[in-house]
This record gives C-alpha cells, structure tokens and sequence, in this order.
C-alpha cells in the first residue's frame, strides 16, 4: 500500500512540474477483497490493488483537477498538464479561497480532534486475512444454513486504504484504515433474513453469530400473512434506521441552503424533530469511521446538528462558510464556519456530515422491550431501494424486505409480506416513542452511522407486495 | 498489450487453471458542471490497469492490479488462482461454461466527432449559455447543466484463443431548473433527469440534443409547477413519455431478467426475481402489444448497451425478451446459459472498468415502437380521461421486481382528448405484470428514442454500468395514481 513517504515524493515531483499558482495533490486508494456467496457457494471472489493521484492547480481564481492512477514521470506530467489546461480556460471564481495551511486547516478541530485525538483505525489482523481465511468463514456460514435447511447469500469483505492530501501552502496529512464487513442473507422457500456488519478490527465481528440471527429471521418468517397496508406503529432495528434517515443528511449542508435545495431552508433554530432527538456528526466517535480531514484538508470538527429536535446548525466547507457569511441568510442559519466537512475541490454540492451518531436516549430500550410494550405493530428487519419523493417535506418511498413481522400483544407473532412505504422523516422523527442505545450499523441504501432502534407511531405503509 | 495478456494466462495456466481470461483496460473520462452561472466542476481522470479471471478447481477467481509490469501481472494472475483455490472449497458443483468460438476482433463504437478534441472552452461555453436561459426565468432558485464524455478501450484475451481490442465512446448532456417557493421545491429537467441523455456516441449527441432551444421552456415549466393543482389520486389510464418509460422498462423489465438474479446470485444485495425458471415461455408478461428486446447491436443504435462483443469475449446479440406479450428470454453470460437449456451465452457479461469483475448487466433493454402510425399527440387524442406524466423523479421497486412507484417531475390532465390542466407531483404504482398487461398503445417508431442510464447499479462491490432503453410514449389502463403523497 502507498506509504505517506512515497506520496510525499510524488508530490515533490508534481510541484517541480506545475506552473500553478497554487498545487493540491489528493492521494486515495489501497487493496480490497471480497469473498461472494450465494445458493451455498463462493460463486464470485476478487481482490484488486489501485491508488489514484488528483492533482488541483490554480491560476488567479481558476481551478480544475485531473486524476491518474500511474506514477511514473511521463503519467505525472501528463495529468499536471490536464489539470492546468482545464483550470487555464475556467473563468476566474470570486468566491475561490487561497488553500489552506496546516494552521488553517487544525481550525477549531485543534480543541476537539486534536485533543480528542481520532482512534487508530488501521489493523494489522483486519489487513492480514487471506482468501483461505474468508473462505474458512464463509463454510462456517454455509454450514449454518444447511443445519436449518435453508440457502445463504452474502459477502465476506476486507481492505486497507489510504486518504492523503498535500498543497503547495504546506499542508500534509495522511490517513490509513482497514475494514472487514460481513453481510448475510438467509433464504428459504418463501422468506428470508439478513444482517450485517462491520469493523476496521475484524475481531470485533461475528459471522456465525450473524448467521444465526439471520437464519433464525428466515425461519420465523416463513408461510408470510398479509396485512393492509396502513399506518402503523413500527420498530426499526438500527439498519433500517440508518437507511431511512441517511437521505435527510445531504441537506445539512451550506451549500443546500444557499442553493434553496435542503429542507432545512427556513427551519434551522426550529424544533423539526422530537425532544428525544439529538444528532451529532463526530469524526472522533469510537464507533465511527474514516479520515479526519475534508477535501482542502480541513481537520473535521465535532458538531451537534439537531438538540432535543432542534436543527441547531448545518455544516460547511471553507467556501461555503464565506459565501454564507456574505449572504441574506447569515443571521437565520446558526453558527458559520468552516467545519471540516468539505468535498474535494471543485465540485457544486459543497459539503455534508459523514459521521453521524445519535445521541443515548434518557431511558434506552432494548428491541425486546420495545416489543414487550407493543399491543399492534410491525418489526422491520430492513429497508430497500429507498428513493426522495418530496424534497423539502422530505418524503421518501421504499420497501421493507428480508423480515419483517408482525407483533401482537407483546409478542412477535408472525411473519409478513412486505410493505411500500410513503413516509416524511420530519414526522417519522417527531413521532419517535422508544429508542435502543445506539450501535454501529450498516445497510445499503445510505452510509454506515451509529444509530439506535426506534419504535416509530404511524408509519405509513401505503402498499403490499406480493411476498 | 497482448504480450502482457500472455504474460498473466502462463502465469494462470501453469499454476493450474483450466480457463482464464486478462483484460487490460485503459480509461479516459471528462466531467463538466455549471452551477447558476458558474462552473460547478472540471476535471479529467484516467485509469488504467489489468484483470485476471481463472478457473481453477472448478471455481472462480480473480484479481487485478494497476501494475502492468511483468513482475506485478505475474503476481496478479497467481493470486487469482490462489483466490480460485480458496472459492473450490465452498462449492456445490464446479461452474460450467457454455463453449464460445474464438475470435480476433478489432471494434470501435462508430462516431462522428471525437468528443475529446472539442475545446473545454467551447464545452463551457455551451453550458453557461444553458445556464444563462434558465436562470432568465423569474423563480428560478437553482439551475445546474452537466457534460460528460468517456472513452474505453480494452484488451481482452483468453486462454482459448481469443484477442479482441475494442473501444468504446460515451457522451452524455443534461441541465435542471429547481423552484423553491413557500413549502415546496419544483424540479423541470431536459432531456432527461439525473444527467440528461447518455448515448455511445461521439459531441454529435451534444448537437442533435437542443439544449439551449429548451433551456427556456424548461425553466418556465418548473416556475408554473408551483401554480398547478396537485395530481389527482385514483385509477386513471397514464400516458408515460418515452424517457420515463425507458426507466419503467429498466426497472421492471431489464433487471427481473438478468438470470444472476433469478439464480440466487445476487440475493444478498440487488435481490432475486420473480421471473423464476418455470415462467420462460409460459408467462403472459404484458399485452400483446408488448415487444421487447436485450439488443447490443449497433443496428439496434447508439445505446450504452451497444458494443461489439462482451467482457468475456462473446459476441453482440439480440435476444427476444417479450414476445407479443409472452415471457420469452433472459440476460445469460457463459457460466448460466446452460441453466435456460442454451448451449451459448446471450453475450452480456459486462464490468465498470480494469478491476471489476464482469457480471450479467443489462444491454439495450427496449420496447419495440407500435407498428402503427401513432404520434403523442393522436394518442393523447384517442385517450378520454387520463394522466400524461414526463420526466422521473423518484423511482422504487421491491428486491423482486414486483412492486414499484415512480414519481415524475411534471403532469397533465387529459379529458376529451385534450391536455386541459399542468398537474404537480405526480406518481404512479403497481405491480410489475399486472401493469405490462394494461398497456394497449404505443406510439411509433418516429416517437420512439433511445434512452441512456449512465447509473445503474448492482454487484458487490456495487459497479455502477450504462444501459440502453428504447420506447415510445405508450398508454396503460387503470393504473393506481398518488399513492406516494397520501398521508405521508
């Protein structure tokens, strides 16, 4: 893997090409494998090695980027000149800052990153483990589905990457982890389960333990009633949460905002959302992945976003901050700053926090609880193919799939055919009655968060499926 | 290039695979936004790098690197056996392939211009001139414009023989006017949402598109949507235009038939179908008016399905996939034909780039016109009480394929044969058969366009592939309407 040694001499070697004002160079990449499984199987299995080098010039308010995964002087001189005959023919921006320096760039993150320092991400274990080791893993979770007579599906995933930036102004920083990820499906004649995890320490994560829990979802869900469609009161297990609400996140954004494109334009300062909803962004978060730093380098700042259902603030790039200081908006959007959570320059959608975490609630809950004090309602497993249907009341539409159930008088009674769901997650997160401590969680439709179990009333199925 | 191929198929061979396949791939790509006035986004990127693909032991394996030296596409291709070596201890069966004839190839997709040797600045020039029409429009909040253009060229070689070079161009254009006005954001997008239309093509895409002559109207429509009532709830016969019905097809059509699916082999992730074995040839799909092909030839046209042969060798074919309304075939690679009874792959294994492995994607999925003169306008005649929707919006469908919603960017009531209100937020759903069955016109071949989706997902790791869809506005009876706001 590219060490942080090499990528500094890459990016000597840029600058002595570049004729720019000012040299940004952003290094991404590392090795990934991934073991597939499906009908009992290993049907697919690959591993890949890539780094790319993007290289960002500037000349007098002008810039561009351009992007190789070759390192050799003829590839680097190459994507220089790409870079600068792109940024030469810009028009000049008014809004674009000078880069940052390495003091900039530690902002306020110097009180909170810095002394809060971000876990070491990267282990040696989770970086080590071989197609033999996953193929070991994957028997065992085919031997599970044979013991319950049903089939499996899934993934057995690991990787080591790296994140850098260097610019002309002085600024380093470089960042390494290392994933493994675990996702199981459990199939049987007409139902099925699933669950997922991961880690960047693959000792944290259970696979077997998964595969039961998975199988067992299959088997408590076969022969599936169906229910009308309808309002009902719904406990969504953390992945599911995390599906739903990851798509309210790009909107907690400046550049939304000044672009009239977030939900939040008019409702930052507003209590939107429950009192028992807080959300933070946090880099630092034990539980959480990824590098510290944005797209200009930017050290990531710990944030409250919403307080007991209030949107006290929104995030920003550097730009952005500037741009939003200057605006009609400045005294109706909550503290303006650059806070670390730019994307690489250039680019339109400005910003977005990546790291969210809900807050513990008062009285926690554990799935089980929820259940026990539930008279009607529907246990969902997961969500699917969760797409916007109102920007700014913010509905969105999806299916539930691979277990849900119905629960009656405290109990989960029954498997069920799935659901459409039409829901505002302004009203799903006003309507928030129990939540779980928060844990780790991974889906599909949206990044992996810390995010608790809720038990939500009203939710709006508007359609059933035909399984 | 060949002579690296040969170095990773030794390499494969003498450790013990009885099959393998190297591609090695050289990717160019150019991205261009503009935001309300300014350029949003430049940049450029190229990647390049091989594959290696064995079976060994009765079971796959790959592994790819973007060091093209001797030494690392020596390492490259032992580590895909050793990877195969892992695979064969957790099989059922060892995996079988349909035999293909080998062949020496050279393809290119035809093109006009080059689009890489048109001026940045003249690209720029284009989309600030799109820019500067919508934002003219009072109420416009946000307008954002794209270009994009790519060229790929790829090497791939097999251990039975075959050598094909074969490049491939893409180019595709779009903008989109938003509205924001007291609670409600309204969204107008031309030619078609989320990126506009995308054909593999060269800049001549960018010059049949009219994008400046529509930027206005355009504009105007997503300022008016804040003036129009909400779209009725209830049954209603619905005229879908023919881009929205390309990505109807996409979703209900072009992803149910790909037979990984069907197989089991994406259920983790993309899910299964319901278009399970026992339904090839006795399910009444749709009407009998319906009629669509997988077709990835270029008599077909300029789709980003269309190429010369697929990522593991086979050449393009056109495969009858509803015929007059019956069930009548699926998307097949090497490895599964055998599972339909064919003994040759219907040629559509296809992957995002160097270190991806090839999988059954779509290829021009596309309903054929209706074989009747019909323009938009005759049928929106011949229709007595109905909904005409344009432009996606929102799109969902169930890990089966049988249950979707689509929500579109604009609508019109039809009564008596004539439009005689804009209607906002509309949306439609159903239930994948039942709809294909209620569809009774389809307009004709002069209506009918060659839609690109440059996004669609599947795989994990997920890959993001173009796929092509053919339609023509086309009407369907009784289908379920504003679903999606009803007590959300």
């Amino acid at each position: 893997m590219l060490t942080r040694e090499q990528a500094a001499d890459i990016f000597d070697r840029i600058r002595k090409l570049s004729s720019a004002d000012e040299t940004e160079v952003l290094f991404s990449g590392g090795s990934f494998a991934l073991t597939r499984f499906a009908n009992n199987t290993i049907h697919q299995n690959v591993a890949d090695e890539n780094h790319m080098v993007s290289v960002r010039t500037v000349f007098g308010g002008r810039t561009a980027r351009a992007s190789t995964n070759k390192f050799d002087d003829d590839s680097l001189r190459r994507v220089v000149e790409s870079s600068e005959a792109l940024a030469r023919v810009q028009h000049p921006d008014s809004d674009l800052l000078p880069m940052p320096d390495d003091r900039e760039a530690a902002g306020r993150a110097d009180e909170g990153v810095r002394s809060t320092p971000v876990p070491s991400r990267y282990f040696a274990e989770t970086a080590a483990i071989t197609p033999q080791l996953r193929a070991d893993s994957v028997k065992k979770i085919v031997e599970v589905a044979q013991n319950h007579k049903l089939t499996t599906a899934g993934i057995f995933s690991s990787s080591e990457s790296v994140e850098g930036i260097f610019n002309s102004r002085g600024l380093s920083d470089w960042y390494t982890q290392t994933l493994a990820e675990v996702s199981i499906t459990m199939l049987g004649a007409d139902s099925s389960g699933w669950q997922k995890a991961n880690s960047p320490d693959v000792s944290n994560l259970d696979p077997l333990g998964l595969a039961e829990i998975a199988a067992k979802k299959a088997l408590d869900s076969t022969h599936p009633a169906e229910i009308p469609a309808g309002k009902y009161t719904v406990i969504l297990e953390p992945a599911a949460v995390l599906d739903i609400v990851g798509f309210m996140f790009w909107d907690y954004s400046g550049m939304a905002i000044l672009d009239q494109r977030s939900f939040l334009t008019g409702r930052i300062g507003t209590k939107l959302f429950g009192e028992n909803i807080t959300i933070w962004d946090d880099v630092t978060h034990p539980l959480q992945t990824g590098s510290p730093f944005d797209g200009e380098g930017m050290r990531r700042q710990r944030l409250p976003l919403v307080e007991n259902g209030v949107v006290e603030r929104v995030v920003y790039a550097r730009g952005t901050a500037a741009r939003m200081k200057a605006s009609e908006y400045k005294d109706k959007v909550g503290p303006i700053e650059a806070t670390g959570h730019g994307f690489a320059l250039p680019n339109e959608m400005g910003e977005m926090p990546l790291n969210i975490v809900f807050a513990a609630p008062q009285n926690p809950q554990t799935l089980a609880q929820m259940i026990a004090s539930t008279e009607r309602g529907v246990l969902v497993t997961r969500l699917w193919y969760i797409r916007e249907v109102d920007p700014y009341e913010k509905i969105v539409t999806g299916m539930t799939r691979d277990g849900t159930f119905l629960v009656e008088n405290g109990k989960v009674q029954r498997g069920l055919r799935n659901f459409r769901f039409n829901q505002s997650l302004i009203h799903m997160l006003s309507g928030v009655e129990a939540m779980s401590m928060p844990v780790r969680s991974s889906g599909e439709e949206s990044f992996d968060m810390v995010v608790p179990a809720m038990k939500v009333r009203d939710f709006n199925f508007t359609e059933v499926t035909k399984f | 290039m060949k002579q690296i191929a040969d170095w990773a198929l030794n390499v494969a061979t003498m450790r013990g695979a009885s099959y393998s396949d190297a591609r090695i791939v050289s990717q160019r790509s150019r991205a261009l936004t503009t935001k309300n006035g300014k350029v949003g986004s430049a940049s450029d990127a190229e990647s390049a790098g091989m594959s290696v693909r064995v079976l060994a032991d009765g079971a796959w394996g790959f592994a790819a690197s973007e060091d093209l030296s001797r030494a690392g596409v020596e390492a490259t291709a032992a580590h895909a056996v050793e990877i195969a070596r892992a695979s064969a201890q957790v099989k059922q069966q060892d995996v079988r392939l349909a035999p293909e004839k080998p062949v020496t190839a050279e393809w290119t997709t035809p093109h006009v211009i080059d689009p890489f040797s048109i001026s940045v600045e003249q690209n720029i020039a284009l989309l600030l001139n799109i820019d500067s029409e919508l934002c003219a429009v009072a109420g416009i909040t946000l307008a954002e414009s794209n270009l994009n253009f790519n060229r790929d060229e790829q090497w791939f070689v097999s251990s039975e023989g075959t050598d094909i070079h074969q490049t491939k161009y893409s180019a595709g254009a779009g903008y989109a006017a938003y509205a924001f006005a007291g609670n409600e954001i309204q969204k107008r997008s031309y030619p078609n949402s989320f990126g506009g239309q995308w054909q593999n093509k060269g800049y001549e895409l960018i010059e049949e598109l009219k994008l400046v002559e529509n930027a206005r109207r355009i504009a105007e429509e997503a300022v008016a949507l804040h003036h129009a009532d909400q779209c009725p709830e209830g049954k209603f016969d619905i005229i879908l235009d023919s881009s929205q019905l390309g990505l109807q097809i996409h979703e209900s059509i072009g992803h149910p038939i790909e037979l990984d699916r069907v197989l089991g082999m994406e259920a983790n992730f993309a899910g299964t179908s319901f278009l399970t074995l026992d339904k090839l040839r006795t399910l009444r799909y749709g009407s009998e008016m319906v009629n669509v092909v997988a077709d990835a030839r270029q008599e077909h046209g300029p789709g980003l399905g269309t190429f010369g042969f697929d990522d593991e060798g086979v050449p393009a074919q056109c495969t009858p996939i509803i015929t007059n309304g019956l069930f009548t075939g699926y998307l097949s690679s090497r490895e599964t034909a055998h599972t339909i009874g064919e003994n040759r792959s219907g040629g559509t294994l296809r992957a995002e780039g160097w270190n991806r492995l090839p999988m059954i994607r779509m290829t021009n999925i596309s309903l054929l016109p209706g074989e009747k003169p019909l323009t938009l306008e005759q049928l929106i005649a011949s229709t007595d009480h109905g909904i005409l929707m344009q432009t996606n919006r929102s799109w969902s469908i169930d890990d089966r394929r049988y249950n979707f919603q689509f929500g579109c960017e604009i609508g019109w009531e039809i009564k008596h044969g004539k439009r005689v209100r804009m209607v906002k937020n509309p949306s439609y759903s159903g239930i994948t058969t039942e709809f294909w069955n209620s569809l009774d016109a389809i307009c004709s071949r002069d209506e009918w366009t060659l839609w690109g989706t440059p996004n669609c997902g599947k795989g994990q790791p997920q890959q993001v592939m173009g796929t092509g869809h053919g339609a023509a506005p086309s009407r369907f009876r009784g289908v379920k309407v504003g679903s999606a706001y009803k007590g959300s």
